[in-house]
């Protein structure tokens, strides 16, 4: 993956194109047919319609620019997997775009009415930047969605893009053909003067390494393990404690508002004037050296924290992949966990995007281990309670105060209906569940309590005897008496609490 | 004077030695009686004796902390005749045992709840086994308290229904040492619960998992303890084929297997469950869903060194049991109990490869023939039990056989047979018979009844219900003749007299004498009994009209044993009933008068009676009792059954056997 992801990257804009269609004056409309009309197609892949609408290097570079914009966003999208603000911040972004785009194009009409018959030049420039911006829109949309479905992305990738007419699991060879295309190209056909973009495997590409980073995310080392670089073939970034907590990294010059990406504050630069507004503005500002320079290294993290794996002074120091990653990694290992369930409370996160994970499920799980893991399902806890030795099923307190509760109520409910009945079906049961027939008859006996006896008139003795239970140390002749007192009366020390509540009623 | 004699007195036993007395204690100790006289005899011998007893069964809960103080050295604690033990019981107990306590039964115990345990767990650290059964109100927080007693070994849960897998679990992971674990109808236990039970405590011995909701996937993990001897499985209808069809188990030690009424096992999952038990010795497959044919034998290839075997309620085929007798021709015990099918050809093939049987148990095989019978004695000469309840096709010759084979027969159940005279002589020539059940001969008389008087002078238990040809002379030559007579049954004989009861008072051994529907016995008899036989400890005495207050009076002041009366449908009245509260050990009663008793009479009875767990009475008290003396006495742990019999005129006895058997089909 990532050698493709290295070759896309070196032949990023050094193919050229056989069947290459003149720039017609009318380049947005054109994309849309080219699109629609791909079948014919087929086999010279997708490169050659790309390569048929921007035919010259500035298109290029503006492409580039917004493809570079357009693999900012995408990490967005990747850092949280699907979720469904994110896909709405991305709907309101492209909204945004679109709505850009859209006063743009109302701008060229009014101008245009202003200015007939300028220089072809003029016209030339506006189709491209107009091209472009719709281009960007396009890939966007496009990756939105392949993020939508994550398990069946590369077949359902296609979907939301005009190919619908095509079978879903071409497009992947496609990018590997189209790269291998590409790099054949590079070599019979090096004409320096001439490079043209490769939005559509860039985009393929990028969208392959959204995979793998997924999976990153869910869990970061495995992922890391497999990976196997061998030392000294990436390039190593470290970047400082301060600048992985940063909460913004790109700062407006001119009003000092913080971005937290490159792209984000390019967007926001345009709003101070229209020099911004210009392709080489909104351009990726540290991709401008890649065309024909020579092959990348593979970019790799590492940790500032000594001591730390992921640091490279470690010895088994494992590299982190992206920026992202070494910011996640900080805050999950070495800083504190400083966001807190509002269920629970007890669950500490550092990582908001960790907590909003935790709280949705928060509460779900009500298999308790005495080590305080909690698990969702039964069979999961007694696998974890099998495994570890001196853990045990954790009893929820709730428990015992409800069975306390339940045999109070129904107890009550017995002393309120106070009919021989209820005592008849008691001990209509069967002559030896004697056991079961004695209990609910001893809440009736505390129950009844209050009432006198009235042949025997036992009302006249005196139960002090019953609030001992927790002094255990008793004389034989006083106390002792006085328990059976309390115990031939059917009175524990155990059920006062529950007696005293039945009176009430 | 006076004390030249004590000192004279005191001399002998100041030359004993503690461990002397105590090796005498050792045995006299069977009989409380004796122990009771023992230790009243001087302050010394009281100390001895406390010192001495390790086992306790006290009557009231309320007396424990005066006992526990008495006797310092009780391991064993039983408080199965205690309904009512409370927190503060349990703590007395805590504190008083301490670590000496290793088992108590609370099986028949109530209204102690996590706090009592706890306190019981915490001081009792030696505790070993405890018994918790019929707890119903026992929830996990409860079983989490059991998991500190640390050192249990034995734990019976028995009813606990309210126990889930979690209790299970805490007390899986608390008392690793459990060997001994009942957990039969704690329907709340599933697989999870009993898997991991058998993946923390690695010393289970027996597990008994009957009634619960289980299917084969945790005997996966049970057939892996190294020690597993006993498994019971009675019911658990989850445990299928398909969940046992990757059973590979080794389990050597396996001796007991109890499969009986899963219904949903059939040979398939049977041959998987036993695979690897190459030494059971033990297998009961009673109320299988299957029918025992060739197929399902041909399961039992792996055990063939099975002993015994029960299949009370199968149907079953001469293949099959032909097929059993080759395969496991080791057995020494069988059970055909209710086996309706089982036919003559097929015990017979059965019974000719069993050299060594012992016990067979062919009650209500009602197509059994003398055929059988005449192969039975033939081939099994060591037969010990012999259980043939219904067997009415059986011809008198086929008995005499019996009688003249199977010199080694212990136990006889004879019930409702074709049995005589004649036969009864061959049978008192089995001399070491202690148990005979005649009840429904018509055929036999006090003849019959006088060899076996004379032969069996071992017999513990004599059952002559409605064998109506018997009289007072029958039953003196068994007096004279059965010493050790523990247990006579002459219900429904209605020749017999008080001359019988008289007769009956030289078997001192007499526990249970059940003399219903006899209506010329009084209180004269009654009393005879009451006067000399003292471990009388059941007395049914239902529809004997001419028993009044005067037996009574004797029985209350002579038989402090007595535990369970009923005299139903007698002459008595409250005076009489009064008096029984007197019998401090009494626990059930069954007094169903219609009339002649005053409410305010038997309201003092019930309440003198501090131990009663059962009382039986006519409906018309019940709404004359207050209702708050029924709660209190329900509190106390006594369980009321109201009656409406009204009293019907006895049947002619041949009448009543005729209308029993258009009954059975």
């Amino acid at each position: 993956m990532e050698t493709e992801d290295d070759l896309c990257h070196n032949n990023w804009g050094s193919s050229s194109s056989k069947s290459r269609e003149p720039g017609s004056s009318d380049g947005g409309n054109q994309t849309f047919a080219g699109f629609t009309s791909q079948q014919k197609w087929e086999d010279a892949s997708i490169l050659d319609y790309e390569m048929g609408v921007e035919p010259t290097l500035q298109v290029f570079d503006e492409m580039k620019a917004s493809g570079q914009a357009n693999v900012d966003f995408l990490q967005g999208v990747r850092a949280q997997a699907w979720d469904p603000r994110t896909m709405l911040s991305n709907l309101s972004f492209m909204e945004q775009k679109i709505h850009q785009l859209q006063d743009l194009v109302h701008l060229l009409v009014g101008r245009g009415g202003q200015v007939q018959g300028r220089q072809d030049e003029l016209a030339a420039q506006q189709q491209q930047l107009i091209t472009t911006d719709l281009t960007s829109i396009i890939i966007q949309l496009i990756s939105t969605a392949g993020s939508l479905l994550p398990s069946v992305k590369h077949n359902m990738s296609t979907a939301p893009g005009p190919y619908t007419g095509q079978p879903g699991s071409a497009l992947f060879p496609y990018a590997r053909e189209a790269n291998n295309v590409a790099s054949q190209s590079q070599n019979n056909n090096n004409c320096g003067g001439q490079e043209f973009d490769l939005p559509k495997p860039v985009v393929v590409d990028e969208r392959e390494s959204h995979v793998v980073e997924e999976h990153e995310m869910k869990d970061e080392d495995d992922a890391e393990e497999g990976e196997n670089l061998p030392p000294g073939s990436y390039e190593i970034l470290q970047l400082e404690k301060e600048e992985i907590l940063a909460p913004h990294t790109h700062f407006c010059t001119i009003c000092g508002k913080g971005f937290k990406r490159d792209a984000n504050l390019r967007m926001h630069m345009r709003g101070h004037g229209d020099e911004y507004k210009t392709a080489a503005a909104l351009a990726k500002p540290n991709k401008e050296s890649v065309p024909g320079s020579e092959p990348m290294l593979i970019k790799r993290y590492s940790c500032p924290f000594l001591g730390c794996k992921r640091n490279k002074e470690h010895k088994k120091f494992q590299p982190l992949k992206t920026i992202l990653c070494v910011k996640n990694h900080y805050k999950r290992t070495h800083c504190d966990k400083s966001f807190t369930c509002s269920r629970c409370h007890t669950k500490k996160f550092s990582v908001i995007a960790d907590l909003k994970t935790h709280e949705k499920h928060c509460g779900k799980n009500k298999w308790l281990c005495s080590c305080g893991t909690t698990f969702s399902r039964k069979d999961k806890l007694f696998g974890h309670i099998a495994l570890f030795q001196g853990h045990t099923p954790a009893i929820p307190l709730e428990e015992t105060k409800t069975s306390a509760s339940t045999s109070a109520q129904r107890g009550s409910s017995e002393g309120g209906n106070n009919n021989q009945g209820m005592v008849g079906f008691n001990l209509g049961s069967a002559s030896n569940a004697n056991q079961e027939t004695a209990q609910p008859g001893m809440t009736d006996g505390k129950i009844s309590f209050e009432e006198p006896f009235s042949p025997m008139n036992f009302d006249t003795c005196n139960f002090g005897g019953f609030h001992e239970f927790p002094r255990l140390m008793f004389d034989d002749s006083e106390s002792s008496f006085q328990m059976l007192i309390a115990n031939a009366c059917g009175f524990s020390p155990r059920n006062v609490g529950e007696s005293v509540s039945d009176t009430s009623l | 004077m006076k004390k030249v004699k004590q000192i004279r007195v005191s001399k002998p036993f100041d030359l004993l030695s503690e461990e002397l007395v105590f090796i005498i204690l050792d045995l006299i100790s069977p009989n409380s009686s004796d122990l009771k006289s023992f230790s009243l005899t001087c302050k010394w011998f009281y100390q001895l004796e406390s010192k001495h007893r390790r086992s306790l069964k006290p009557l009231r809960s309320d007396y424990l902390p005066r006992i526990l103080t008495r006797y310092r050295n009780t391991t064993d604690l039983d408080l199965t005749f205690c309904p009512r033990v409370t927190d503060y019981a349990l703590s007395v107990v805590g504190c008083l045992c301490g670590p000496t306590l290793h088992s108590l039964d609370l099986s028949r115990s109530g209204s102690f709840s996590a706090a009592g345990l706890l306190r019981l767990a915490v001081k009792c650290v030696n505790l070993v086994e405890i018994d918790l059964s019929n707890a119903t109100e026992m929830r996990d927080a409860d079983a989490a308290v059991v998991a500190e007693a640390r050192s249990l070994e034995r734990l019976k849960l028995g009813r606990c229904k309210m126990l889930t897998d979690m209790g299970i679990g805490c007390i899986a992971v608390g008392c690793k040492k459990l060997n001994m674990v009942s957990l039969k109808w704690c329907v709340g236990v599933g697989d999870l619960g009993v898997g991991l039970l058998a993946v923390k405590c690695k010393d289970i011995r027996t597990l008994d998992l009957s009634y619960l909701p289980i299917t084969g996937k945790c005997l996966h993990d049970i057939l892996k303890l190294q020690h597993l001897e006993e498994l019971l499985l009675e019911g658990c209808f989850g445990v299928d084929d398909d969940s046992l069809k990757s059973l590979r188990h080794d389990c050597k030690s396996l001796k007991k297997l109890d499969a009986s009424s899963c219904q949903n096992l059939t040979h398939k999952g049977l041959t998987s469950l036993l695979s690897g038990a190459a030494c059971l010795q033990r297998l009961d497959l009673a109320h299988c869903s299957s029918v025992i044919s060739l197929d399902f034998a041909s399961s039992l290839k792996k055990v063939s060194a099975l002993q015994s075997i029960g299949l009370d309620g199968c149907s079953v085929t001469p293949d099959g049991l032909k097929a059993i007798g080759t395969l496991c021709n080791s057995l020494k015990e069988v059970s055909l109990s209710k086996c309706v099918s089982v036919t003559d050809e097929g015990l017979s093939s059965l019974v000719m490869k069993l050299k060594d049987l012992r016990k067979l148990d062919i009650t209500c095989c009602r197509k059994l023939s003398g055929v059988s019978i005449t192969q039975i004695a033939n081939s099994c000469p060591l037969l010990v039990s012999l259980k043939m309840e219904s067997c009415s096709l059986v011809s008198r010759e086929a008995f005499w056989l019996i009688g003249q084979k199977c010199r080694l027969l212990e136990e006889l159940d004879l019930t409702d047979n074709e049995i005589d005279d004649e036969g009864l002589k061959s049978i008192s020539s089995c001399l070491s018979l202690s148990s005979l059940k005649l009840g429904i001969c018509l055929n036999i008389t006090d003849k019959g009844l006088s060899y076996i008087g004379m032969g069996c002078s071992n017999l513990r238990e004599l059952d002559l219900y409605r064998s109506v040809g018997i009289t007072d002379v029958g039953i003196s030559t068994i007096a004279q003749g059965c010493i050790h007579l523990e247990t006579i049954n002459i219900s429904y004989c209605q020749d017999i007299t008080d001359k019988s009861l008289v007769s009956l008072s030289k078997c001192s051994l007499l526990q249970t004498f059940e003399s219903r529907g006899c209506p010329n016995i009084t209180s004269q008899g009654l009393a005879a009994i009451a006067v000399r036989c003292k471990r009388l400890a059941k007395v049914d005495l239902k529809k004997c009209p001419s028993i009044n207050d005067s037996g009574l009076l004797a029985l209350a002041h002579f038989s402090q044993n007595l535990k369970q009366i009923n005299v139903s449908d007698t002459a008595v009245t409250e005076v009489g009933l009064l008096s029984l509260a007197n019998i401090g050990c009494l626990q059930n009663i069954a007094v169903v008068i219609s009339s002649g008793l005053s409410p305010s009479g038997v309201a003092a009875a019930l309440l003198g009676c501090g131990g009663l767990r059962k009382a039986k009475l006519h409906a018309s008290l019940r709404s004359l009792l207050p209702l708050s003396l029924i709660h209190h006495l329900e509190a106390r742990g006594c369980a009321f059954l109201w009656k409406d019999n009204t009293l019907q005129a006895e049947l002619d006895p041949k009448y009543w056997k005729q209308q029993l058997e258009e009954i059975v089909p």
